[in-house]
């Protein structure tokens, strides 16, 4: 039977052991081409094959979810994958594609074909499509780490954001925003009626129906923000929400 | 002119600072202390005083320098003027450049870099005052900052220099021990899985001298490695 | 500042491929055991003008050292001691990969692991150097040339010193008045007070398998390297871990065994070579 050391939101640091065993190992280690990936860098661990063991990459709180286990990291820039979604800004507008800032080490591209039918550069101008300084939600389409991240604007909630609020944010503390089985999205949207689109790089759409609810929301996100590695976080924002409602009579 | 050399281990086994062969000297580590840097951390081991920044990963610049399968580590070790008793000229020595790589190759085994192609990773050791062990202190404060910046790493680098004087085997020389001794070995291991990266000699020591000294820096590095495990934990928990 | 060099990332990854298939195999690419070294060879004396030379063949890997002596005053902190001052020169004809311009960290690492090597278990008796003391002592110019770059020049590199060092000779003092010293530039006469040999066998790591004497298809795949200073004594006089991976303790026991019975060949190889001279 597989051990785990850790406890679900422990602090821990890169070459910490967190678990150990045949089961655990191989509910966590992916293979690949060729044999085992060493890294699995979403979940912020690595595998060694060798007495099937599990250690930490990345300063972070533990996530212990039955056999599943993760690290939350606290720092540093977010681990992209094809699918993940971003909130990106227009900052240069090409003749074929558009190159979007997605505030990573590279920026993003979106090509022009993706989004216009038909599209022929002799007779369209990209510019009346989306122009510099736009925020557009977008999906990573194509990303092998090894050239910059095509991005798509096709699809359910994707496209150019007209309305609302954006934020930034930590990207390393994203995943907390969106907490353990989205139950801190879920407080957050339910408690202020507002609606949140949580890039991956640590960009927020924020719209509220109500006004009054837009501070109440960022602050309780600066809440998170400020707080990632302390427990009891979720109930605490709860809280917050409720005692801030109260004070303004909402 | 060369002086007398001083008495490195006294009657009472003592070390000339009052230290036992296996003890290290006072140790501080703190976590983050630049704004600017993506991780930091500032770490002394008795006088000596280093200070160690990440930024990256990062586009490399000049592009050209870019490696297509994973990140390129950047390091520079370099010794302020005002960081020795004779101020040392700010351009690079050769001490310095061999010391560049040594600490850059002890990195490149802990980090994952095949996960960031094309991009850089800095890592800026200053030396702010040096008094032995200035190597080791770095590269204990470098993996300290790479760890603060949120790189992906296998685990951590705990570094100690072992040295003997006066025929005896000491942990974490300062430089009067590292002057006047008959050998200085610097040690950095990944702690947690017990590999050594980086290793070096200046000096003379029997087969058997050489393991016994390989046996006292784990031993001292045991609490090295406490100590960062506890520094970036006093960076979230300080006030709790 | 120091990089990840660039040639680790384009290694064909075929290359790798049958490196470490004929080491799971039991033997090398070219066909030697994990404790053999390629075919050495010394020449002495190759450079007359010199005052001590050698020209030293690992395999294809060929070095060229020239010891060159002149007079000169002692560091301020050694003032009864000569001066001994090791350099290496990584030049563009040796390699494709090697540009011309000053010595890159390769070529500093390499004379600076070999100058502790000679200075720490004191090989050269510095103090004999002395002519005037404090003022005048013999500087020792020990100048490595790296001609063809085959793997492993660190070993060559060191063999080459040797033998030049162990055959160099000092020209006549011919008098001393104050400060003002004259020699004899014609003549070779004092040996250099050499009382120690060295040598250095570097051991590589590839895949988990520890050999000696990499070849330059092993070393552009090897993990990690250590190289160990051994004198004749068989002490340990210096080492030094370089290369992008880690070493295990039991590795480093293994690697420092397997350094301690080459060197043993290697010293008395060097020896058979300076007696048949």
């Amino acid at each position: 039977m597989g051990r785990i050391h850790v406890a679900s939101r422990q602090f821990v640091r890169p070459g910490d052991l967190l678990a150990e065993g045949e089961d655990v190992f191989n509910e966590n280690c992916r293979t690949g081409e060729g044999g085992y990936l060493e890294l699995v860098p979403k979940k912020g661990i690595y595998c060694v094959e060798k007495d099937h063991r599990i250690y930490a990459v990345i300063m972070g709180l533990a996530e212990i979810d039955g056999n599943k286990i993760s690290v939350i990291p606290l720092e540093g820039q977010p681990v992209l994958e094809e699918g993940d979604v971003v909130i990106g800004i227009i900052a240069g507008v090409g003749v074929t594609n558009w190159v979007v800032d997605i505030r990573w080490i590279y920026p993003g591209i979106l090509p022009a074909n993706t989004v216009i039918e038909g599209f022929n550069p002799a007779i369209h101008d990209l510019s009346e499509y989306l122009g510099l300084g736009d925020y557009i939600v977008a999906r990573i389409e194509e990303y092998d780490r090894s050239s910059v991240p095509i991005l798509s604007i096709k699809g359910k909630g994707l496209g150019k954001i007209t309305e609302g609020i954006v934020i930034e944010v930590k990207p390393s503390r994203v995943p907390r925003i969106i907490g353990k089985k989205r139950s801190m999205y879920n407080i957050l949207t339910q408690e202020t009626g507002c609606s949140l689109v949580i890039g991956r790089n640590g960009r927020i759409w924020i719209r509220c129906p109500d006004e009054r609810m837009v501070d109440i929301v960022i602050n309780a996100i600066r809440k998170i923000e400020r707080e990632a590695h302390m427990p009891s976080l979720t109930e605490r924002i709860k809280e917050y929400i409720i005692a801030e409602k109260r004070r303004i009579g909402a | 002119m060369m002086h007398e050399k001083p008495i490195l281990i006294r009657e009472d086994g003592l070390r000339h600072d009052g230290r036992k062969p296996e003890d290290l000297r006072p140790i501080k580590m703190r976590v983050g202390v630049l704004k600017n840097a993506d991780g930091s951390a500032l770490v002394e081991f008795g006088k000596t005083k280093v200070i160690a920044a990440v930024y990256g990963p990062r586009e490399a610049k000049p592009r050209h320098v870019a490696l297509p399968d994973r990140a390129l580590i950047r390091c520079r070790y370099h010794m302020a003027p005002f960081s020795t008793d004779d101020r040392k000229s700010p351009a690079p020595s050769r001490r310095e450049i061999e010391l560049s790589k040594v600490i850059r190759e002890a990195l490149e085994a802990a980090v994952f870099t095949e996960l960031y192609p094309r991009t850089t990773i800095d890592v800026f050791i200053e030396v702010l005052q040096a008094d032995g062990g200035t190597r080791t202190t770095g590269l204990t404060a470098a993996s300290l900052a790479l760890a603060d910046a949120g790189i992906p790493m296998r685990d951590l680098v705990a570094a100690v220099a072992v040295g003997k004087v006066d025929g005896v085997l000491v942990l974490d020389i300062d430089q009067l021990e590292d002057e006047y001794g008959e050998a200085d070995m610097p040690v950095g291991i990944m702690p947690n899985l017990g590999e050594i990266v980086l290793l070096q000699l200046n000096g003379v020591l029997t087969p058997d001298e050489f393991r016994k000294a390989l046996d006292l820096a784990y031993r001292g590095l045991k609490e090295v490695y406490r100590l960062q495990k506890e520094a970036l934990y006093r960076k979230y928990y300080s006030g709790y | 500042m120091s990089l990840t060099p660039y040639e680790f990332s384009t290694v064909p990854r075929l290359r790798k491929l049958q490196v470490i298939n004929s080491l799971r195999k039991g033997a090398r690419i070219d066909g030697r055991g994990f404790e053999d070294y390629r075919k050495i060879t010394i020449e002495l004396g190759t450079i007359p003008k010199a005052a001590g030379s050698a020209l030293v063949r690992i395999g294809d890997t060929t070095v060229l050292v020239g010891v060159k002596t002149e007079i000169g005053e002692p560091y301020r902190d050694r003032p009864l001691e000569g001066v001994l001052q090791v350099h290496a020169e990584f030049v563009p004809l040796a390699s494709p990969t090697f540009e011309p311009g000053p010595p890159d960290e390769n070529a500093i690492e390499t004379a600076r692991v070999i100058d502790r090597s000679l200075r720490e278990p004191r090989a050269i008796k510095l103090e004999e150097l002395t002519i005037v003391p404090g003022r005048k002592v013999w500087i020792v110019f020990n100048d490595i040339y790296l001609l063809d770059h085959n793997g492993n020049i660190v070993d060559t590199s060191m063999l080459a010193t040797m033998a030049a060092l162990r055959t160099a000779r000092l020209p006549r003092v011919v008098s001393v008045e104050g400060d003002t010293v004259i020699i004899d530039k014609s003549t070779r006469e004092k040996p250099l007070p050499v009382q120690l040999s060295v040598v250095i066998v570097s051991v590589a790591k590839i895949n988990g398998y520890l050999l000696v004497d990499p070849n330059i298809d092993e070393e552009s795949v090897l993990d990690a390297k250590l190289m160990i200073g051994v004198d004749e004594k068989g002490r340990i006089v210096g080492m030094q871990k370089t290369g992008q991976r880690s070493f295990t303790r039991s590795e480093v026991d293994q690697a420092i065994e397997l350094a301690l019975k080459k060197a043993g060949e290697l010293h008395t190889f060097l020896n058979q070579a300076l007696a048949g001279r």
